[in-house]
């Protein structure tokens, strides 16, 4: 069996509010394999999204270890950790958070400026990735012209241009209807089975967390074997 | 994609305001060339006077006359060159409003000392064979139509002709060129000689004198040297270097460089704060935009350089174009004001300067903004919708 592709141990996190400190994580182990989709399921304020940061890079624990793909992101600096992310890391957000200004061709290139590929290689990549989430006819099309799941479709584009290692969504139908919460679904689990992406996905929804491989529950900061009623 | 389109592309994000901004901007270079222009004209040139020229004058003042008789005592003084006599004329061409420099000189003294007035050997040889000629600078023949050949008539306000009329008469012998942009084409020369014979009382006095100098550095020792030569005789001199004393005429009407520079600091102060506060909230309506940069892994020097990029952008994009303005403007009021300001056009020490501020003003106005961009914590700027 290969080596889990992200070993969290004893990750803590604390915020501080005012005097008060609050403890979101506490001493939270967590292995996520390759190629798995995990869903991480919750209720509200029980640190879900706040995991999803820590293992993005997003955010550091306040103690604890999280190794990604064998390198130990938790002591890398800002600037260390801005570049693990553009190459490591994809990111599919609820509310999709393209830029209004750019096309959807322009918003999937984004993460490509930070490469040294050449002008057509970007082009081509970005051809590809709109191709493979059903948008090649969508290109120059604005958000604003654009359905919520259309949007969302260009935005798991940008998350996959890079190819990342592990593609990190929060929410990611959380915003959409029935319909197109499912074609979403389809195609995360289309990168995760076809193409052998290892997802992380943080829902609310017992009908997305469904689609998943395997389901973790989060309660009060600490992962619990059943899911909390 | 490029950083640029990028950059421009968030320009396009709230155009009515882009627009305003960037027409503030354009605004306040356009006046800052149009005010640079003016003070330089105001300067009379001063800028482009000679480094090895000296003028000597009344000790009293500029319009008590010397004794034409120094001109060679100067030339004899050690390290002058060469030295030649001009008088003001203050003539009247058909109406008083149709002001121009009107100076009586000795040609070939006077156009060896001011190598800047382009005058070919034929109408020098035509000037040294008619004492009524006369030679006019470039612009001033444009403004009245003159051409070679034709007769000009002025009314002499304080100098009389020996017959006891005002009227006198010049040939236009020959139209002078300026061998730099800045080079005062609004005048008429004619002979002194002629002057002084046909004025009543008539009595070889000048007005001054121009000394070219052989070694700039010894200037206020040969200023020194000639003053002390007519010292303790009923005509005192005072000698100067030629930039001192163009900037003492300037000085007579007001120091226009300091009301200039209050004028721009203020307005550049207003600008600075517009545009500041202008980047500053469009970074805040961006927070949440600059989080998902930085997740997609945008590091905090690649975000500040995109808020400054876009400020200096902003900055530029008016001041270029503001400054552009004000050259075409500049173009359009030289000649409506030909008859007070003979020099006016925006210099090329203020189009590099403008440059610069542009660019400054964009730096400096984006500093903050870009700075708070930096620091924004992602997790934060995510949660902001």
């Amino acid at each position: 069996m290969s080596a889990p592709l992200a070993l969290l141990r004893s990750v803590a996190k604390e915020f501080r509010r005012g005097s008060e400190t609050i403890s979101v994580l506490e001493r939270l182990d967590l292995d996520i394999a390759r190629g798995e989709f995990l869903a991480l399921m919750g209720p509200s304020g029980s640190g879900k999204t706040t995991l999803l940061n820590l293992i993005g890079g997003l955010d550091r624990p306040t103690s604890g270890t999280i190794e990604i793909d064998g390198q130990r992101i938790d002591d890398l600096s800002d600037g260390q950790l801005a570049a693990w992310r553009a190459s490591h890391v994809g990111f599919v957000f609820q509310l999709y958070n393209l830029l209004p200004v750019l096309t959807a061709a322009k918003n999937v290139e984004l993460p490509l400026l930070l490469t040294k590929l050449s002008g057509r290689e970007r082009r081509e990549r970005v051809e590809t990735a709109l191709h493979l989430v059903g948008l090649g006819d969508r290109m120059s099309h604005y958000p604003k012209q654009l359905s919520g799941g259309q949007e969302q479709r260009v935005g798991i584009a940008r998350a996959i241009v890079t190819d990342p290692t592990l593609l990190l969504c929060d929410e990611p139908t959380g915003d959409l209807d029935r319909k197109s919460g499912d074609q979403i679904l389809d195609l995360l689990v289309g990168l995760n089975q076809r193409l052998g992406k290892t997802l992380v996905m943080v829902t609310h929804d017992p009908h997305a967390a469904a689609r998943a491989t395997r389901v973790v529950h989060l309660d009060k900061g600490r992962l619990v074997s059943e899911p909390v009623t | 994609m490029t950083y640029l389109s990028l950059l421009r592309a968030n320009l396009r994000r709230k155009r009515l305001r882009t627009v305003f901004t960037i027409g503030s901007i354009f605004l306040a270079f356009l006046l800052f060339g149009v005010l640079s222009a003016v003070k330089f004209a105001f300067s009379l040139g001063v800028d482009l006077t000679g480094a090895d020229r000296l003028i000597t004058i009344h000790k009293v003042s500029l319009i008590q006359p010397l004794p034409r008789s120094y001109l060679t005592r100067i030339e004899q003084v050690n390290g002058v060159e060469a030295a030649a006599a001009s008088s003001w004329f203050g003539g009247i061409y058909q109406d008083p409003k149709n002001f121009f420099a009107q100076i009586a000189v000795d040609p070939e003294d006077y156009l060896d000392l001011y190598p800047e007035f382009l005058v070919s050997k034929e109408v020098r040889e035509a000037w040294r064979k008619d004492r009524q000629g006369a030679v006019a600078g470039r612009s001033l023949a444009e403004r009245f139509g003159w051409k070679v050949g034709d007769k000009i008539p002025l009314q002499g306000t304080f100098r009389t002709k020996k017959d006891g009329t005002n009227l006198w008469e010049f040939n236009l012998v020959g139209i002078y060129d300026g061998a730099a942009k800045g080079t005062d084409t609004t005048q008429l020369l004619f002979r002194w000689d002629y002057m002084d014979e046909s004025q009543d009382g008539g009595n070889g006095l000048v007005g001054w004198y121009t000394i070219r100098v052989a070694d700039p550095t010894r200037s206020a020792d040969i200023s020194r040297q000639i003053d002390t030569r007519f010292a303790n005789s009923p005509y005192e001199t005072k000698t100067m270097a030629e930039k001192a004393f163009a900037q003492s005429f300037a000085d007579q009407i007001g120091n226009i460089g300091a009301i200039v520079r209050a004028i721009t600091t203020a307005v550049f102060l207003i600008i600075l704060l517009v545009v500041g506060n202008t980047i500053a909230q469009s970074v805040r309506e961006r927070t949440n935009e600059i989080g998902v940069l930085k997740t997609l892994g945008f590091s905090n020097g690649k975000v500040l350089g995109l808020v400054l990029g876009e400020s200096c952008l902003i900055g530029l994009i008016g001041g270029l174009s503001g400054l552009f303005a004000s050259t075409i403007v500049a173009k359009g009021m030289e000649k409506a004001f030909a008859a007070f300001l003979p020099i006016f056009f925006v210099p090329r020490d203020a189009l590099t300067l403008g440059v610069g501020l542009a660019l400054g003003l964009g730096l400096v106005a984006g500093f903050i903004p870009a700075l708070v961009a930096m620091r924004l914590r992602i997790v934060e700027a995510l949660r902001r919708v």
